[in-house]
């Protein structure tokens, strides 16, 4: 049973998987601790692991530091050697990037990724910098705020209230050899930031940072889900595994689905997972059969659903089909569609969907 | 009931594997604790002979464990009367799901816990997501593993605080490897479920996805704290709660029951909806259920209920009318049920049950939870 639900990753892309794995090891490796604030202890985390990875005999520097560091982490620093930041004259200080290459350590600690140079400087933002490290073949443990996110930058601001100018694109984080989650409870935030603990803004903070930390566990969980997906591509396998939920909501011209896709959207916010209207592409339908379709598709767009459009004879295995290739947990099905006595007798639509739906959960909805 | 001291407060360390570094974590906090002032004590601990822990523990007072003789052995256990008596502020606890050995006053180290906090006394305390009951099928289905250990969502829902301790699996593998996790051959083992690379990324995910769940959860029920003290007509828009969703779960014989139950309950907590299971017992003039099947149908109302979902039994010769009349009368929504398993020559004659509760529950929806297989994992992988 298992086995039908897997398929055989072709040759080719294996061996293209397998050549931009070499061209990768000739990189440095790149680790990101990513926290949702400030206090949650990112920098302390990343300090510590270059300590340790010192003391196993790696040889590791520190090539950028925070102006801000707690007393904690002042002690670890001590024990690392720390290539200091240039500073020109009242400028936003500067990694060396000369002197680390010059140095060539195996492992650059980047305590704050999120940084602009100033103009004039060898690259304008500090995650270039970082790059060409990387490109050298050194490898970086770095830190980052989720705020300094340019892909999360709307969604931060809107729960912050406030914007950040310096920012690092999400696809940076997404080549990210490793991504450590640094999290803690909003609580433990307030306390490294006493003007906030206390008084009528606590709550609301505490809040705020609630609502920042569940954005970065997501970010982290789909990076993770993303790594899952390309892993067991490589090695030959397509299936649901049910990390995350994912909605198909089957829609036909022959009834209307709103009530259906307006439960498919609620239920992917309420697992923050993602939605999917897929109906089958059919070539003779009526004006009215049209009309219910386009209803139906227009109700998908409102709902931020992905829309496609399938191909196929046969109803079920099409569907099916398309709910393995894309991990679908829950098949969204209306009840009445279409089908008469005769389908009835020699099972309908939805009882093979019902019967051939191994690894999947079908909800069948009164339409 | 006297009036008694407020309830502890409980904390949750949640990881993904053996070795991601939950006690170390929870120690460090329990030192930082200890160093204001706070009366910290451990009240279990297991170090696996794993040097960074053991040497984190040092300078926090230990409460000895309880020896308890069972078949010819001796087994340590949490020696929760000792710590009620000792009566700290703080107690740190690992291995949450832990099983007691059988003769001890509690069954479950979370229910000893359970009694710590009833005293007042604040518990910090370790487990990992593949624990969590409302999983365990999925957890299985990719790693092969069936969890025993297990523990009731509601018990990590009503936790102050469930903090994720994360570690890539690249990083948890080298540790594996350096023998820093078990000695070399137990390490060697265990590349074949959980450390299989692919299983432990599908578990992180887990692991972060539902710790989002967790903080998500804790700031809704804040905003409805919120909304409560508010005077009445300044209640925002944005907490005007959507209509209660309500899910019935069928229960049955099937041993397929204790997945629908789980599934249901995971919906359910989600949706926030009411959950409800039901078993139609057959009506007066019927057969009496065989001895074997009968145990069957208390054991998955017995899980139901250690999931706090409410359970009912109601009479009726059909099946399918007395469970959807029932669902009705009960503003029901939302249906789960286990897939009928059917000849197909049956199929040309007989309408199944799911058939015929989706045809009767023509208000409602129907789940048909799957059957979940055991998943193809690579063959060569290991963790070396």
């Amino acid at each position: 049973m298992a086995q039908s639900l897997t398929r055989r990753a072709d040759p080719d892309k294996l061996l293209r998987f397998a050549e931009a794995e070499e061209q990768h090891d000739r990189r440095g490796r790149l680790k990101v601790f990513l926290g949702y604030s400030s206090g949650v202890g990112k920098s302390l985390r990343m300090l510590n692991e270059g300590r340790r990875r010192k003391e196993r005999g790696e040889d590791v520097v520190v090539g950028a530091t925070q102006p801000s560091s707690s007393p904690e982490a002042r002690e670890v620093l001590q024990k690392l050697e720390v290539i200091p930041l240039r500073i020109v004259d009242g400028q936003q200080p500067v990694m060396d990037v000369e002197t680390i290459l010059h140095r060539h350590p195996r492992v650059c600690l980047v305590d704050g990724l999120a940084y602009d140079n100033p103009p004039g400087s060898r690259n304008a933002k500090r995650w270039q910098d970082v790059e060409e490290l990387l490109q050298n073949g050194i490898s970086v443990v770095t830190s980052v705020n989720l705020q300094y996110i340019e892909d999360r930058r709307e969604q931060v601001e809107k729960i912050r209230g406030k914007s950040a100018t310096q920012t690092i694109p999400e696809s940076f984080l997404q080549m990210a050899d490793d991504i450590e989650l640094v999290d803690a409870p909003a609580a433990s935030c307030l306390l490294h930031a006493p003007e906030l603990a206390e008084g009528s803004g606590a709550t609301e903070e505490q809040k705020r940072l609630s609502e920042l930390r569940g954005v970065a566990l997501l970010l982290t969980a789909d990076v993770v889900e993303h790594r899952l997906e390309e892993y067991l591509k490589r090695n030959g396998i397509s299936q649901t595994w049910g990390t995350q939920e994912r909605f198909l909501v089957w829609v036909t011209p022959w009834a209307d689905a709103s009530a259906m896709i307006a439960s498919g959207k609620r239920n992917a916010e309420r697992f923050h997972g993602e939605i999917y209207v897929a109906h089958l592409a059919e070539p003779d339908l009526s004006p009215a059969e049209q009309s219910v379709l386009r209803n139906n598709l227009e109700c998908a767009a409102k709902a931020g659903a992905r829309a496609v459009a399938l191909d196929g004879v046969d109803e079920v295995d099409v569907v099916l089909q398309f709910a393995r290739e894309h991990s679908i947990t829950q098949i969204f099905v209306g009840h009445g569609a279409r089908g008469g006595l005769w389908q009835r007798i020699f099972g309908g639509t939805l009882d093979r969907i019902i019967r051939e739906s191994d690894g999947l959960d079908v909800r069948v909805f009164p339409l | 009931m006297p009036d008694s001291l407020p309830r502890g407060q409980l904390k949750i360390y949640l990881g993904y594997a053996a070795g991601v570094g939950k006690t170390y974590r929870m120690l460090e906090d329990a030192h930082a604790l200890s160093r204001t002032g706070v009366d910290v004590v451990v009240g279990y601990f297991e170090p696996h002979g794993r040097k960074d822990t053991i040497a984190i523990v040092q300078g926090l007072e230990i409460i000895p464990r309880r020896k308890v003789a069972y078949r010819g052995l001796t087994f340590e256990e949490m020696d929760a009367a000792a710590i009620l008596r000792r009566k700290p502020a703080v107690c740190v606890v690992d291995e949450f799901p832990h099983s007691n050995v059988p003769g001890s006053e509690r069954g479950k180290r979370w229910e000893d816990v359970e009694t710590l906090l009833e005293a007042g006394i604040d518990v910090f305390t370790t487990m990992n997501v593949q624990h969590l009951e409302s999983l365990n099928d999925q957890v299985w289905q990719f790693t092969g593993v069936r969890v025993r250990e297990t523990i009731p969502d509601w018990v990590v829902q009503s936790a102050n605080e469930v903090v994720m301790v994360d570690l890539p699996p690249d990083a948890l593998l080298n540790r594996l490897r350096r023998g820093a996790i078990y000695p070399l051959e137990r390490a060697r083992q265990a590349t074949q479920n959980f450390f299989r690379e692919s299983s432990l990324e599908a578990l992180r995910e887990l692991a972060l996805r539902q710790t989002a769940y967790e903080v998500d959860l804790r700031s809704e029920q804040e905003a409805q704290r919120a909304a409560l003290r508010a005077p009445a007509g300044t209640a925002s828009e944005g907490n005007v709660r959507p209509p209660a969703d309500k899910i019935l779960i069928c229960v049955s014989d099937d041993p397929a029951t204790a997945a629908v139950i789980r599934r249901g309950r995971r919906v359910a907590d989600y949706l926030q909806a009411d959950c409800v299971a039901v078993y139609v017992q057959p009506g007066n003039g019927a057969s009496p259920l065989p001895a074997a099947k009968r145990e069957a149908v208390e054991q998955h109302l017995n899980f139901a209920r250690s999931l706090h979902i409410d359970v009912r039994l109601i009479q009726g010769d059909d099946v399918a009318r007395s469970l959807v009349d029932f669902a009705r009368l009960n503003q029901v929504t939302h249906i789960f049920m286990t897939r009928t398993e059917q000849a197909p020559w049956l199929r040309m004659f007989h309408r199944n049950l799911v058939q015929r509760v989706a045809q009767l529950a023509d208000d409602m929806q129907v789940t048909i939870v799957s059957k979940r297989g055991l998943a193809r994992t690579p063959q060569t992988e290991t963790a070396g």
